[in-house]
């Protein structure tokens, strides 16, 4: 294995800037949306007094569980010792903090009182799970940053190991600290299961995977740098291994459920009456976000092409979105169990007359403030492998990978 | 404060609430206790945990008497429609802090009507979610929001188990002195805690049921009305499987 | 965020001034507050203008969760007795343009939060 220079980001000028350009107009956008969704009041919104979370947090919530899984790549290089992952492990870093940053941009924004952030760094309640996440969450950003520099600094390099244990350690409280978000939600019947926070943990590997997959794809060819095909083939594997893994708590998740009679009512919901959350489901959270992509990767001829690859990835986040909305979303639409033994008839506060779901569509403000949340984390990637040199010059596998001699 | 004095408080309390039990005309016994009443001056202890009983039997089909009453006194009647919203929409996302439910047993079919609100619970999920500690509960059992504190995050409307919460989705023109209100903050029922602070001892809801389905008091008085209700009939909770002990019991469900 | 802050200002301005126009038909009338025939505040004059916000949070936090109302530094209090009234009779917002708030925290360029939820108005008691 050769010695692994890193260099900033080269592309042209122009195409730079203009990348920027486009960027920063989605963000203007989202911007306005948050100004007349704040300004207005929450009355703009799709969102209710009964679907009380909506699309902003389905955003946020994908790039908050994603931002710990992008570190994945640099705690396996660091953690477990695999070599091959080194060189991949400043990118690693950086995503974890662009992502983390876009999802709680977008989280903080569609607050009722945004202005109020101070008071929520001033006043805690440490029985909520809500004020551990702050914790977890602005340590992350400076645990992350102090890998970061020992990973570039040759002179902080004896600390960089330790560093890298207590993040990868950090990343798996944060993810567990967003899942519990919903495990501790005693209220309502999808979200009350200790397997919520194991799941966001293993959802969290595959997101960041597929995120990291296409930002190190598309930032390798817009420069003409090279990504050597083993590398590829161990990073679609462990891929293919986490979106495996989804699905396996995917099953488990529901079939605990099914043995419960109490839940069999929520089960029918999602699996078979609930419209929306049902197609979501199975076409979203299962086929896209599952099985087309393990589909694809352990496909011999398809899992070796780099098209195959991307779209595996692609899928892998598309699919996650639907599983964050059929959780966020379907999980709120579905009557809560106040009575049981007794149908609801009539009420004054839509409790879900006759077991009817909660209506919610999004509206497009909401729409706009998550995709801008996506259009900030690429603006800030973008920007930081361009100032610093978080990129490898090359990722050929004579450079990166450690047993090329022998093959 | 001293014991004498609690002890006072109590016998003043026990004596209006028969006073209020034989009097045909609530509005004329309201005006004699407000006379008397001052606002408080002294913190509230947990000497006292405000409650009710509710009797699903004497709810009647159709009333609405107890939200009309609410929305007047705690200024939700004055939340208007934005110009411009959808209304089925608004209709989804405007505050409410009492609701009229029926409901129909699956197996006999008997409808039963009753209430709805803020359950009052001693170990209330809001309070425990919310990132801020502005849901709070009382001293004296009253679990309600610091709309000062509220960052508006909705997370104790995702916790609460009996839906009771509403977010404010708009501006509010015009509001009550008593209750404060604003775009951007969550609040529910607060058991017409200004009622109780300037020394009332009922709330609107329970003065408005013609058919006095609702008995208020101090749970923790053994002699008050609601606590002898409640040793005379069967009741239950809410989502009893929770075991938040709420503050509101219901009976005849 | 002080933008929005700016923005909101100026549209609770605006709305303030639309106000004026329809209900406040008529000016506020001078001497029709009740602080106006009093000698002093509930402190001296130079303490409210340094430290009325401490009071006012100070005594918020009593009311929220002491339910300790109606001591003399409560906001329901500061606008009871400096709210003018118009010529029919009607309150004048205490917030509103060149009212009481106003002329100070227009001329400090401080925006007060208070009045985004608390009535501006002397309220039933």
């Amino acid at each position: 294995m050769k010695k692994i220079h890193f260099s900033e980001w080269g592309i042209d000028s122009p195409r730079y800037w203009g990348m920027l350009a486009v960027l920063g107009a989605i963000i203007a956008v989202a911007g306005l949306a948050v100004f007349y969704m704040e300004h207005n009041g929450h009355w703009v919104t799709g969102m209710t007094n009964q679907v009380v979370w909506g699309m902003p947090h389905v955003f946020a919530i994908f790039l908050i569980v994603a931002a710990s899984g992008a570190l994945n790549v640099a705690s396996i290089g660091t953690a477990f010792g695999k070599k091959v992952y080194k060189p991949l492990g400043r990118l690693s870093g950086l995503l974890a903090i662009t992502l983390l940053a876009g999802g709680l941009a977008v989280l903080v924004l569609d607050l009722g009182q945004p202005g109020r952030l101070l008071i929520a760094m001033t006043h805690y309640n440490f029985k909520s799970i809500f004020a551990w996440n702050i914790y977890l969450y602005t340590g992350f950003f400076a645990i992350v940053a102090l890998y970061i520099w020992f990973m570039m600094d040759w002179r902080m390099n004896k600390y960089y190991k330790p560093v890298g244990v207590f993040a990868f350690v950090w990343r798996l409280m944060l993810t567990t600290g967003t899942g519990s978000i919903f495990g501790f939600i005693v209220a309502r019947q999808g979200y009350d299961a200790a397997i919520m926070a194991p799941m966001f943990v293993i959802m969290s590997f595959a997101y960041g995977l597929a995120v990291y997959l296409l930002v190190l794809m598309f930032a390798f060819k817009a420069d003409g740098r090279e990504i050597g095909d083993v590398l590829l083939k161990r990073l679609k594997n462990l891929l293919g291994i986490f979106v495996a893994a989804v699905f396996y708590f995917t099953v488990v998740y529901h079939l605990t459920n099914l043995y419960g009679t109490e839940n069999h009512e929520y089960e029918a919901f999602i699996l078979r009456d609930g419209g929306i959350y049902t197609l979501l489901f199975w076409g979203g959270w299962v086929l896209i976000g599952c099985l087309i992509p393990m589909g694809i990767i352990y496909h011999p001829a398809l899992g070796a092409t780099r098209g195959g690859i991307i779209a595996a990835s692609t899928l892998v986040v598309l699919g996650g979105f639907a599983t964050i909305y059929v959780i966020v979303i379907g999980g709120q639409a579905f009557p809560m169990a106040m009575f049981p033994g007794k149908t609801i008839v009539a009420s004054g506060f839509f409790d879900g007359v006759n077991g009817q779901p909660m209506l919610y569509s999004p509206s497009l403000p909401e729409i706009l403030l998550g995709l801008g949340g996506v259009a900030l984390v690429l603006m800030l990637t973008f920007i930081g492998i361009r100032v610093l040199r978080f990129l490898p010059t090359s990722l050929a596998d004579e450079v990166a990978d450690p047993h090329h001699a022998k093959s | 404060m001293s014991k004498v004095e609690q002890q006072g408080r109590r016998e003043f309390l026990k004596g209006t609430a028969a006073t209020a039990a034989i009097s045909i005309a609530p509005g004329v016994m309201l005006h004699s206790l407000t006379a008397d009443a001052a606002p408080r001056t002294e913190a509230v202890t947990d000497k006292v945990r405000w409650g009710m009983l509710i009797d699903a039997n004497k709810c009647a089909d159709g009333c609405t008497d107890c939200v009309s009453a609410c929305d007047k006194e705690n200024g939700l009647d004055l939340v208007n429609m934005p110009e411009g919203a959808d209304e089925s929409l608004w209709e989804r996302q405007r505050p409410r802090w009492i609701r009229q439910v029926s409901l129909k047993d699956n197996l006999s079919g008997k409808i039963t009507h009753l209430p709805m609100m803020c359950q009052h619970c001693e170990k209330p999920p809001c309070v425990d979610v919310c990132p801020t500690g502005a849901s709070f509960r009382r001293a004296d059992g009253i679990v309600m929001v610091d709309r000062h504190i509220c960052i508006g995050c909705r997370y104790c409307m995702m916790a609460c188990p009996y839906k009771a919460r509403s977010f404010i989705h708009a501006e509010v023109a015009e509001k009550l002195t008593h209750t404060p209100r604003g775009k951007g903050c969550v609040e529910s029922c607060n058991l017409c805690v200004h009622r109780l602070d300037n020394g009332q001892t009922t709330t609107a809801c329970q003065d408005a049921c013609q058919h006095q389905a609702i008995v208020f008091g101090d749970l923790n008085d053994p002699e008050s009305a609601v606590s002898q209700a409640l040793k005379k009939y069967p009741s239950v909770q809410i989502r009893a499987d929770l075991k938040l002990n709420t503050g509101v019991r219901y009976s005849n469900i | 965020m002080t933008r929005i802050r700016s923005m909101l200002l100026l549209a609770m301005t605006l709305s303030g001034l639309s106000g004026l126009g329809n209900v406040y038909a008529a000016e506020a009338v001078e001497g029709s507050a009740k602080f106006e025939k009093l000698d002093q505040c509930v402190e001296p004059t130079s303490v409210m203008r340094r430290n009325h916000f401490e009071f006012i949070k100070h005594q918020r936090n009593l009311t929220v969760h002491q339910g300790i109302r109606g001591s003399k530094h409560s906001l329901a209090g500061c606008v009871d007795c400096h709210a003018r009234k118009d010529t029919e009779g009607n309150f004048v917002p205490v917030n509103a343009e060149g009212q009481f708030c106003d002329a100070c925290h227009d001329y400090a360029a401080v925006s007060p939060d208070c009045f985004s939820c608390h009535s501006t108005v002397p309220g039933e008691k």
